[in-house]
C-alpha cells in the first residue's frame, strides 16, 4: 500500500474509483470515457459511410437505433446525415483526441515521469476530469432530442449555426453543443494550467528540462497551446451564444429567411471564422503533438538508440507551437479575404513543413539500423510516421492559396486531415496505450491481437483515405449527403463503396483491441518491472504504484532519458536514475565531469508538502 | 501532494528539485489562468476593432454631432452625463472617476498584500475591505452608467422616431439611438464582460476578507491567498484600462 504519507488516509470506493484525486486513476477515467466517446464517433461515421457507399441501400435495420431518422423508405434523413458529420467532428476532435489522448497521458505520465507524487493540484485535477463527464452527458443528451444534435459542420460557422430557424439542428441541438463546450473548455483549462505548473514546479531532483523525455515536452507545450487558444473559442461562442439568444448581431447582417428580413445589422459571420479558427488551427497541435511525443519516447525505446536530434526535437516543437497561432486564416482563402494577406498566411503555413519535416527525419534515422523491436506500440508509431508523411505532403498543397482553390472544401481536405491529425494521433493514442498499458493496469496486452489489430488498421485507414483523395480532387464537396445526383460523380460510386467497406473493416478491427484491453486488464500477464527495457524513471515504480506513485524517497534523476545502446554499458539501456559514478565504463569525457555534481543533488534536502490536498 | 525542496545553496533553479520561479504551485496556476483570461479579452477586444471598422467614422465636427445609423458615434458625445447633473455636458468625466475608483482599490489591494506579508492581520483586513468598497463603488458606477446608455440622454434631435409614432431613446440589444446597433451590443457585451469579472472579484475578495478576519490565514500561517485574489484584482483592473480606452478614447 502506501507508505509515503504519514497521514493515511482511509480510501472508500467513491474516493478511489470515482472522485479519485490520484492523477493515475484520473488518467484511466480519462481513457475510458474517451474510448466511449470514439466508438460513438466511429460508429456514426459508418453510418454516413454506409449512406455514401451504397446509396441505394434499405437502411431499415438501423430503425431500432436511429428511429425516425430513417425516412419511410428506409433512407437515412438528409437532416440527420449533417448532425452525424457534425458530430462525429466534434466528438473525434475534442472528445477522443483531445480529452481522450491528451487527458489520459498528459495526467498519467507527467507525474510518473517527471518523478512527482501527483499533479499540483490533485482536486483541480479531478474537477477538469468531472467538468469533461458534464461536457460528455450534455453533448450526449443532445444526440437523442427530437430536433437533432447540431448539423452545421463541427466549426459551427454563423449564421447557420446562429439562426435556430435555419435548420433544425441549430435549435436545442446547437444550444446543447454550446453549453458541453463551454463545460469541455473549463476542463481543459482546468488540466492544462495543473500540467504546465507541475511540470515547472514538481520536477524531482536532477530533472531539468533538458532531461525531460519529450513525451513531457510535448505535453508541457500542448497544454501551453490549448490555455492560449481555447479561451479564444470562448471569446467566438460566448458572442455566438448572445446572437442566438438575445439578438444581437456580433455575426449577423442582411440576413432573409421566406422574404423576411432579419433585424440584424452589420455584423460579420467571416469574424467568427477568424476567432474560431485562432482555436482551430492550434487546436490540430493540441491533438497531434502529443502523439508525436508519445511516438519520440517509443521509437527512441524499441530502436534501441538515442532519440536522433533530442534538442532539435524541442525546437522543433517549440517552432511549431509558436506557428500554429499565426497560420489559421489558411483555412479561410476562399472567404475574400485579401490575397496578399493569403500569400502571407500560406507563407507562415509553408514554414510549418519546417519543423515537421525535421520531426520525421529524427524519427527515421532514430529508426535507422536501429535494432528494433518491433512492440504492437512500436508498430503503431511507425505507423504514426507513415501517415504523418502521406498526409503532410498533401497539407503543401492545400497550404498554397491558388491551389486551394480547387481542393477548398472537397473531400481532399477531408483525407489530408484524416490521415495527418486523425488518423496519425489516433494511432499515437492506442501506442501509448499499448506501451503504457503495464504501467497502468500492471498487466501486460496480448502482442498477437495487437499485431492483428495493427495490421487491419493499417491497411484500413489507407483504403478509406487514398482513394478519397482522387474523389476530391474531381471536385467532390464534403458535407454533401448523396453523390449520385451528380453525373459527373457517377464514376466514383466502385470507389466510394470500397472506401466505405474498408471503413466497416477498420472500424470492426478496434474491437479486438477492445477485447484485448478489457480482457487484459483483469487476465493478462502479470508485467514485469520494466516490460520494455526503457529509461524513463516511471518504470522505476512498483509494479502497480499506489497513491504517492514511489514509496519511500522519489529517486534523483542524473542523465537524459534515451541512452540507449551506449557504447561500453553492459546493457543497452540504462536507467535515468543511475548515476554517472556507476557508469564509468560507459561514461563520455563531459559525463565524468559531471560526477562532482552527483553529491549536491543527492544533499538537497526534500520537504513533502501537502498542499496539494 | 507536492515535493519541493528547501533551497539554500542551489545554483541552478531549473534543475529540479526546487520550484524555479521560487513560486507556489497556487500562484503559478493563477497566473496561467490569468494569461489564458488574456487572450479571452484580446478575442472580445479584436472583435471590436473588427466590427468598428464595418462602419465608417463620423467626419463632421465635433459640435455639430448628431448620432446616425451610418457612421460609428464620438465617445466623448455618448458619455457625457454625471449623475445628479441632468443637461451638463460633462465629456468622459463619469467614467473618469470609474477608472480611478479601480484604480485606488488596487493600490489599497497592493497595501494589503503588503500588510499580509507583515504578517499583520488588521493591516490587511483594513486595506482588503478598502478593496471590496472600491469594487462595490465601481460597480455601483458602472450600474448607473449602464442605465442611463439605456434609458438614454434625452437630447434635443436623438433618439429613432418608431413606425408607431413613439420616440426611441437609448439603446438595448436591438436598438441604439447613438448610432449603429453593434455599437451598443459590443458595448453591453464587453463591458458586460468585463463587469461579471470585477462582480466575481468582489465575491472572491468577499470570501477572502473573510477568512482574514476569522483567522484563517494567521492559522496557516502566510497570507499567499491575498496575494493570489490579489493578482486577479490587479488582472481585472489592468483589463478595464483597456476596455475603457477602446470605448471611450478611441
Amino acid at each position: 500500500m502506501d507508505h509515503s504519507h504519514d497521514h493515511e488516509h482511509k480510501e472508500t470506493f467513491i474516493t478511489k474509483y470515482v472522485f479519485s484525486q490520484d492523477h493515475k486513476t484520473i488518467a484511466k477515467q480519462y481513457l475510458i470515457t474517451g474510448i466511449f466517446w470514439a466508438l460513438i464517433g466511429g460508429a456514426m461515421s459508418i453510418i454516413f459511410r454506409l449512406q455514401l457507399g451504397f446509396p441505394d441501400m434499405n437502411l431499415e435495420f438501423l430503425r431500432p437505433i436511429l428511429g425516425g431518422w430513417i425516412t419511410p423508405t428506409g433512407k437515412l434523413d438528409p437532416e440527420f446525415y449533417l448532425a452525424l458529420v457534425t458530430m462525429h467532428g466534434t466528438i473525434m476532435v475534442f472528445f477522443v483526441l483531445t480529452a481522450g489522448l491528451s487527458g489520459t497521458f498528459s495526467n498519467f505520465l507527467i507525474p510518473l515521469q517527471i518523478g512527482a507524487r501527483d499533479m499540483a493540484s490533485g482536486f483541480l485535477n479531478m474537477l477538469s476530469y468531472w467538468f469533461f463527464f458534464l461536457s460528455s452527458v450534455v453533448m450526449f443528451i443532445s444526440i437523442f432530442i427530437p430536433t437533432g444534435p447540431a448539423s452545421g459542420g463541427w466549426v459551427i460557422y454563423p449564421p447557420l449555426s446562429a439562426l435556430p430557424q435555419a435548420m433544425s439542428g441549430s435549435g436545442l441541438g446547437m444550444t446543447l453543443w454550446l453549453v458541453a463546450m463551454v463545460f469541455f473548455i473549463v476542463s481543459i483549462l482546468l488540466g492544462g494550467v495543473n500540467y504546465i505548473t507541475t511540470i515547472i514546479n514538481l520536477r524531482t531532483r536532477g530533472m531539468s528540462f533538458s532531461k525531460l523525455p519529450l513525451t513531457i515536452w510535448s505535453f508541457f507545450l500542448t497544454a501551453i497551446i490549448g490555455l492560449l487558444s481555447f479561451p479564444v473559442l470562448v471569446a467566438a461562442a460566448l458572442l455566438l451564444i448572445f446572437d442566438r439568444t438575445f439578438g444581437t448581431s456580433f455575426y449577423l447582417s442582411e440576413i432573409f429567411i421566406n422574404g423576411e428580413a432579419l433585424p440584424q445589422m452589420g455584423g460579420s459571420p467571416i469574424l467568427f471564422q477568424h476567432l474560431f479558427w485562432f482555436l482551430g488551427h492550434p487546436e490540430v497541435y493540441i491533438v497531434l503533438l502529443p502523439a508525436l511525443g508519445i511516438t519520440s519516447e517509443i521509437i527512441a525505446t524499441n530502436s534501441r538508440k538515442p532519440i536522433f536530434g533530442y534538442k532539435a526535437m524541442i525546437i522543433s516543437m517549440l517552432g511549431i507551437t509558436v506557428l500554429s497561432f499565426i497560420v489559421w486564416a489558411h483555412h479561410m482563402f476562399v472567404t475574400g479575404m485579401n490575397p496578399f494577406l493569403g500569400s502571407i498566411f500560406m507563407l507562415l503555413t509553408l514554414i510549418i513543413a519546417i519543423p515537421s519535416a525535421v520531426k520525421v527525419f529524427n524519427y527515421l534515422t532514430t529508426l535507422w539500423k536501429g535494432n528494433i523491436v518491433f512492440t504492437p506500440a512500436m508498430m503503431f508509431s511507425i505507423g504514426l510516421v507513415s501517415f504523418f508523411i502521406s498526409g503532410g505532403l498533401t497539407g503543401i498543397f492545400l497550404g498554397n492559396s491558388a491551389i486551394d482553390i480547387q481542393l477548398h472544401d472537397t473531400y481532399f481536405v477531408v483525407a489530408h486531415f484524416h490521415l495527418v491529425m486523425g488518423s496519425a494521433s489516433f494511432f499515437g493514442m492506442l501506442a501509448g496505450v499499448y506501451h503504457w498499458f503495464p504501467k497502468m493496469f500492471g498487466r501486460m496486452m496480448d502482442s498477437k491481437l495487437g499485431y492483428i489489430h495493427f495490421w487491419l488498421t493499417f491497411a484500413g485507414v489507407y483504403l478509406v483515405f487514398f482513394p478519397l483523395h482522387y474523389i476530391g480532387i474531381a471536385g467532390f464537396p464534403r458535407r454533401y449527403y448523396s453523390f449520385t445526383n451528380f453525373d459527373a460523380f457517377n464514376m466514383f460510386t466502385d470507389l466510394n463503396s470500397l472506401v466505405s467497406i474498408a471503413a466497416i473493416v477498420t472500424f470492426c478491427a478496434q474491437f479486438i483491441f477492445l477485447f484485448n484491453f478489457f480482457y487484459s486488464m483483469f487476465r493478462g500477464k502479470k508485467a514485469p518491472a520494466n516490460p520494455w527495457r526503457s529509461n524513463t524513471i516511471e518504470w522505476t515504480t512498483p509494479r502497480v504504484p499506489g497513491h504517492g506513485n514511489w514509496p519511500g524517497e522519489i529517486p534523483i534523476v542524473y542523465r537524459w532519458p534515451y541512452d540507449y545502446s551506449k557504447p561500453g554499458a553492459a546493457e543497452d539501456f540504462i536507467l535515468q536514475t543511475v548515476p554517472f559514478s556507476e557508469t564509468k565504463e560507459s561514461n563520455l569525457p563531459h559525463e565524468n565531469e559531471l560526477i562532482a555534481e552527483e553529491e549536491e543533488l543527492k544533499n538537497m534536502k526534500v520537504e513533502e508538502e501537502s498542499h496539494g490536498h | 501532494m507536492a515535493s519541493t525542496a528547501t533551497a539554500q545553496q542551489i545554483k541552478n533553479l531549473w534543475k529540479g528539485g526546487v520550484s524555479p520561479f521560487r513560486a507556489s504551485y497556487g500562484k503559478l496556476m493563477m497566473w496561467f489562468f490569468l494569461l489564458s483570461d488574456a487572450l479571452t479579452f484580446s478575442g472580445l477586444l479584436i472583435t471590436y476593432g473588427l466590427l468598428r471598422y464595418s462602419k465608417p467614422a463620423y467626419e463632421g465636427t465635433r459640435d455639430a454631432f448628431v448620432p446616425s445609423q451610418e457612421y460609428w458615434p464620438i465617445p466623448e458625445k455618448i458619455f457625457d452625463g454625471m449623475p445628479f447633473l441632468h443637461g451638463i455636458s460633462l465629456p468622459l468625466v463619469f467614467v473618469a472617476i470609474m477608472t480611478f475608483v479601480l484604480i485606488l482599490s488596487s493600490v489599497t489591494m497592493v497595501l494589503a498584500v503588503e500588510a499580509g506579508s507583515r504578517m499583520d492581520r488588521q493591516g490587511v483586513i483594513k486595506w482588503m475591505l478598502w478593496t471590496i468598497i472600491g469594487g462595490i463603488a465601481f460597480l455601483g458606477c458602472q450600474a448607473w452608467e449602464w442605465s442611463h446608455f439605456i434609458t438614454g440622454s434625452g437630447k434635443e434631435g436623438w433618439g429613432i422616431m418608431l413606425q408607431d409614432g413613439t420616440l426611441f431613446t437609448g439603446a438595448n440589444l436591438h436598438m441604439n439611438e447613438y448610432g449603429p446597433q453593434l455599437f451598443a451590443d459590443l458595448f453591453f457585451f464587453i463591458t458586460g464582460f468585463h463587469g461579471t469579472h470585477v462582480l466575481s472579484g468582489v465575491i472572491i475578495n468577499i470570501i477572502i476578507f473573510y477568512q482574514v478576519s476569522v483567522g484563517v490565514m494567521e492559522k496557516r500561517g502566510h497570507y499567499e491567498m491575498v496575494e493570489k485574489v490579489g493578482l486577479y484584482w490587479h488582472f481585472v483592473d489592468l483589463v478595464w484600462v483597456f476596455v475603457f480606452t477602446f470605448f471611450y478614447l478611441i
